[in-house]
């Protein structure tokens, strides 16, 4: 742990990213955007309401509605942010240099990682005071906010190993973007798609259970975020669904994201570097 | 001390290194030339292990690069041909950042770096940021970086490459600097004028194969027992080819621009020349002259390795 954190990828691009003025704009106006969304939304509601007020289901709405802006925003800018850190080091011919050093290639595995998605991480933990909002008006509970906090931490990091697995296996950084992409296409969209699909067929065979589906809500990290918002909405649909709650589909699908992220960031340390034992002959 | 054993390299079917064995002791500087494509770099990168081996294997300082690449990464301060530099980082960042890399303390790398940057007469570019400059200048920075954690051994893949010539005599007087602290260098060029003053041993390297070996002396005095054979023929350049090539001290046989000639080195003596020339009559060549070109040691050289740069 303490070689992770004294970890020098990490120190170096800390000191070249938090550097930049262009960082803190982009920060800046991020915040400023963000903030304009939630009076705006304020604003029309009250507008609308008899009595000119705010009301916590309202309030509960909004952040709902911010919740998933920004799960959109990180699915969308993680994959960016990653998926080239290694590749783009092959192609700037500066990642030869860096492998002769004595740095562990699971040092610099982390330290691109992180280092790579920390200012997303930055962003979403500077949105949290605009978020609290909400608070003003009720309608959530702290523990919630909480609870979508480490959910998006947990999903950067899951999407970001996902990035940097492309980036360490294939070569060319575009096409490292390209599948990541496609891939947290295919955890979104796609396994909604496949949900939706598998739901319709069930109805035509007019079973209850549907292991499928549930697969499918399963690895869609939105329809996770969703059960933490609407737990209630939540479980009539797994109820539907015929698996009730013994067992939560949250904890079914940090266990396989894990899985997943373990597998990845492994397999990255291991192709880093190549393998001097291979094909001996001797 | 570098120990090189069979060392073979395939990509494919394609041999670019075939069974190559060294040794290099310690403390001298050995020059690996060889024209575009000989397999310098293949060599140097799978000493530097950043490459596998198909067979064979080197040992560094008696760790071996296959079962202890990170020993072998302590040891050796590898400078590529081509390399890139971070964008946004100063000189002195860009040496800190690998010092880190080295797990080398702060408080060292403070004192290092200035003396880093002296040796490398780069002491009033310290806080200039390494993408702007010269080229020149980002050689010298990498090779002091290729010096922070004080290896024994260094493998250079053509530091002066794409240098001036003043910046190149620079080069090498930092070289020599580096000679005189006890260094083991490796070090690659296409040219060998340029290595042979600051080598102590020398070896020659073709498709992947090393053809020669030995003291800059003694390489010199093989060379020298070497002629430059040019055949003009009148039709039948092929035919010929194909003749000189199986005939017995024939070496580094090639065809002429001009398209009707080719050359050969070659180490016989008169008497034998004379019946290389008769068997070459009783094929039916159509040779129209048979003349031998005086030589000294870069021509002999430049045919062995063919190489066309001079500069
Ligand atoms: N990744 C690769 N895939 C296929 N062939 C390769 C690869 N890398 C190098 N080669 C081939 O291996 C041979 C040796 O290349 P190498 O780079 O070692 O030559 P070199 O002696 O360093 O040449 P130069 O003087 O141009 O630097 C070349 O024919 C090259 O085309
Ligand atoms: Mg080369």
């Amino acid at each position: 742990m303490r070689n992770l954190l004294l970890n020098p990828v990490l120190n170096k691009e800390f000191k070249l990213r938090f550097r930049s003025f262009k960082s803190f704009l982009g920060l800046g106006l991020y915040l400023l955007a963000l903030s304009v969304l939630m009076v705006g939304f304020i604003f029309l509601e009250s507008q609308g309401s008899p009595m000119g007020r705010f009301r916590p289901e309202q309030s509960r709405t909004m952040f709902i509605l911010m919740s998933f802006i920004q799960m959109g925003l990180i699915l969308f800018i993680t994959p960016g942010l990653t998926a080239g850190v290694i590749s783009g080091e092959r192609e700037k011919q500066t990642l030869n240099i860096l492998l002769t050093t004595n740095q562990s290639s699971a040092s610099i595995i982390f330290g691109k990682l992180i280092s790579s998605v920390s200012f997303l991480l930055l962003m979403i933990f500077a949105s949290m005071p605009i978020y609290s909002i909400v608070f003003l008006y009720g309608g959530i509970s702290p523990g919630q906010v909480l609870v979508v906090l480490g959910y998006y931490i947990f999903t950067i990091l899951v999407f970001g190993s996902i990035g940097i697995f492309f980036s360490t296996l294939v070569r060319k950084t575009i096409i490292a973007m390209i599948t990541t992409y496609g891939v947290t296409l295919f955890l979104t969209a796609g396994t909604a798609f496949l949900f939706a699909v598998s739901m319709s067929v069930s109805q035509m065979g007019n079973s209850s259970n549907n292991p499928f589906a549930l697969f499918f809500v399963m690895l869609n990290p939105v329809m996770i975020l969703f059960s933490f918002l609407e737990p209630d909405a939540f479980s009539e649909l797994s109820n539907q669904l015929g698996l009730g709650s013994e067992f939560p589909l949250w904890a079914a699908n940090m266990v396989t994201y894990v899985l997943i992220m373990v597998l990845l960031i492994f397999i990255s340390v291991k192709k880093l570097r190549p393998n001097m034992k291979v094909k001996s002959r001797r | 001390m570098i120990e090189i054993i069979d060392l073979t390299k395939q990509y494919g079917k394609f041999t670019a290194l075939d069974c190559l064995n060294l040794t290099i002791d310690k403390g001298t500087v050995f020059g690996f030339v060889g024209q575009n494509g000989a397999g310098k770099s293949t060599t140097f990168s799978i000493l530097a292990t950043l490459l596998s081996p198909s067979s064979g294997t080197a040992y560094i300082n008696g760790f071996n690069i296959r079962s202890e690449p990170k020993a072998v990464r302590s040891q050796i301060g590898y400078m590529p041909d081509f390399f890139g530099v971070y964008d946004q980082l100063k000189t002195v960042e860009y040496l800190d950042f690998y010092g880190a890399s080295y797990g080398i303390s702060q408080s060292e790398r403070n004192k290092l770096i200035p003396q880093l940057l002296e040796l490398v007469n780069l002491t009033d570019k310290q806080d200039s940021y390494v993408d702007i400059l010269s080229r020149g200048m980002k050689q010298r920075l990498c090779l002091a970086r290729s010096l922070i954690h004080d290896p024994e051994v260094l493998i250079l893949d053509e530091p002066a490459s794409g240098l001036d010539p003043r910046a190149r005599v620079e080069m090498r007087e930092i070289l020599k600097e580096l000679k005189n602290m006890g260094k083991t260098i490796l070090i690659s060029s296409h040219i060998l004028p340029e290595l042979a003053e600051m080598c102590d041993t020398i070896g020659i390297i073709d498709q992947g194969r090393l053809v020669a070996q030995g003291s800059v002396s003694e390489i010199q005095q093989r060379l020298k027992g070497e002629k430059l054979i040019v055949v003009k023929l009148q039709h039948g350049l092929d035919e010929a080819v194909r003749f000189f090539e199986d005939q017995p001290m024939v070496s580094g046989l090639v065809k002429r621009e001009d398209g009707h000639s080719l050359q050969f080195i070659y180490s016989g003596d008169a008497e034998d020349q004379v019946q290389l020339l008769k068997m070459a009559l009783l094929q039916n060549l159509a040779i129209v002259s048979f003349s031998e070109i005086e030589t000294n040691l870069e021509d002999v050289f430049m045919e062995i390795t063919k190489g066309v740069e001079l500069t």
